[in-house]
């Protein structure tokens, strides 16, 4: 099928210099600057963006819902690893 | 809230929804919540895209320049809604030519309001102003909708699409300062615009096929006599301002709701645009049938394009 049919890509935009890339949805096109060029035309009409990112949707591998338990839990008993676990006079100002 | 689901997948899939939580795209989801998405999607989609044959009409004889681009953008802006809501769909598994082919066979509907004709300058402004304002309502419920694509597509839509609205009523306006004839082409423009933008709430919440699930499942958050009731509500008052008639000898306030009364909505012509006998259902069709073919060949020479580089690039590699 994906031959046949345009490949799906994903777009990432930066809204300005200093911030992170961020997801903004898919397009389709046949290569990189065809999707880079419908990107521009598809997410940034209104200045949102000083740079663009694409990656074919099928390079993303993602981690799974069923395995969100295992996968994240052990996080969850570490509060240590918060500032706010100390116990710490007020007036310290640590 | 009566039926509560058996299986212990579908009640943490409830119980998500119900913590006003997200459903992601890899989720388990009912199949029933997928197709009734898919159908939803891809219907409003439908919409956006057939949406801008209407308007795009008039490009090339929009009264002046500044006219001109702006609804030059306006309906490059329709398409990018489609593409977003098409983006959206794709995430539940469909694939896009799979979509346009069911738009084309007829099988999948799209909104019925754009088989009306826009017949004179002041149907742009009357298109703007009453059915983007429509959307917009439509919209802003939809914005906190269940599905984590959808409700994110919707946001971005509904920061482009308050520009629709007020462009529109900008012509009106314009047009209700303007000489007599102007004023009653604005005029003839809302009589025959308002009554089809009532419609496009859809039927009455008893009578919705699809409400109660919808509901239940938070893809819709407002009912769809509620939504249209906030339309007449705040239109009213634009109306006045601009010094037209909204073409419905019951509308009056009533203090006692809080809201305004309206007359009764012809759902048979409802039902026969639906079906395929409005204005323009046929001319609409053949419009996008005209647009999938003619662009074959593009998207061919972009594969085939594609693929050559590929090969020259290999080629260089070796």
């Amino acid at each position: 099928m994906t031959s046949k049919h345009l490949p799906l890509w994903e777009v990432f935009v930066r809204s300005r210099r200093g911030l992170d890339h961020k997801h903004v949805g898919s397009l389709h096109a046949a290569d990189p600057e065809q999707a880079l060029q419908a990107a521009r035309d598809t997410y940034t009409r209104r200045q949102e963006g000083v740079s663009l990112w694409i990656v074919r949707s099928s390079d993303i591998h993602a981690s799974q819902a069923d395995d969100e338990e295992a996968f994240f839990d052990p996080a969850e008993d570490k509060i240590y690893r918060h500032p706010t676990f100390y116990d710490i006079p007020d007036e310290l100002k640590l | 809230m009566s039926e509560i689901p058996s299986n212990p997948e579908e009640l943490r899939f409830q119980q998500t929804i119900d913590a006003e939580e997200k459903i992601e795209p890899r989720d388990w989801m009912p199949e029933k919540y997928r197709r009734n998405l898919i159908r939803q999607i891809s219907q409003h989609a439908h919409s956006e895209v057939v949406g801008q044959l209407p308007e795009g009409n008039w490009i090339t004889r929009a009264p002046t320049l500044r006219r001109k681009a702006i609804l030059l953008a306006k309906v490059q802006d329709e398409a990018g809604h489609g593409l977003y809501l098409y983006s959206a769909a794709e995430t539940l598994g469909i694939a896009r030519e799979e979509m346009i082919d069911d738009l084309l066979s007829g099988k999948a509907k799209y909104a019925s309001i754009f088989n009306y004709r826009a017949l004179t300058w002041a149907d742009v402004g009357a298109i703007g102003w009453l059915v983007d304002g429509a959307a917009i309502v439509n919209q802003i419920s939809l914005c906190r909708t269940s599905y984590g694509p959808y409700a994110r597509a919707m946001v971005r839509i509904c920061k482009e699409e308050s520009f629709h609205q007020r462009q529109g009523f900008e012509i009106m306006q314009t047009l209700c300062q303007g000489s007599p004839a102007q004023q009653a082409m604005a005029q003839d423009a809302l009589d025959r615009w308002w009554w089809p933008t009532l419609m496009m709430f859809g039927p009455h919440d008893a009578e919705s096929a699809h409400s109660q699930q919808s509901m239940r499942w938070k893809i819709k958050r407002q009912a769809n006599d509620e939504l249209r009731q906030k339309f007449v509500d705040q239109t009213v008052e634009q109306a006045r301002h601009l010094g037209l008639t909204i073409p419905d000898p019951e509308l009056e306030w009533n203090a006692e709701r809080g809201h305004c009364d309206f007359g009764a909505i012809d759902w048979e012509e409802f039902q026969r645009v639906l079906a395929g006998n409005g204005p323009c259902n046929r001319a609409r069709m053949a419009a996008r049938r005209k647009a999938q073919d003619d662009g074959q060949w593009v998207r061919e020479a972009m594969m085939a394009y594609a693929e050559k580089q590929r090969m020259r690039e290999a080629g260089a590699a070796a």
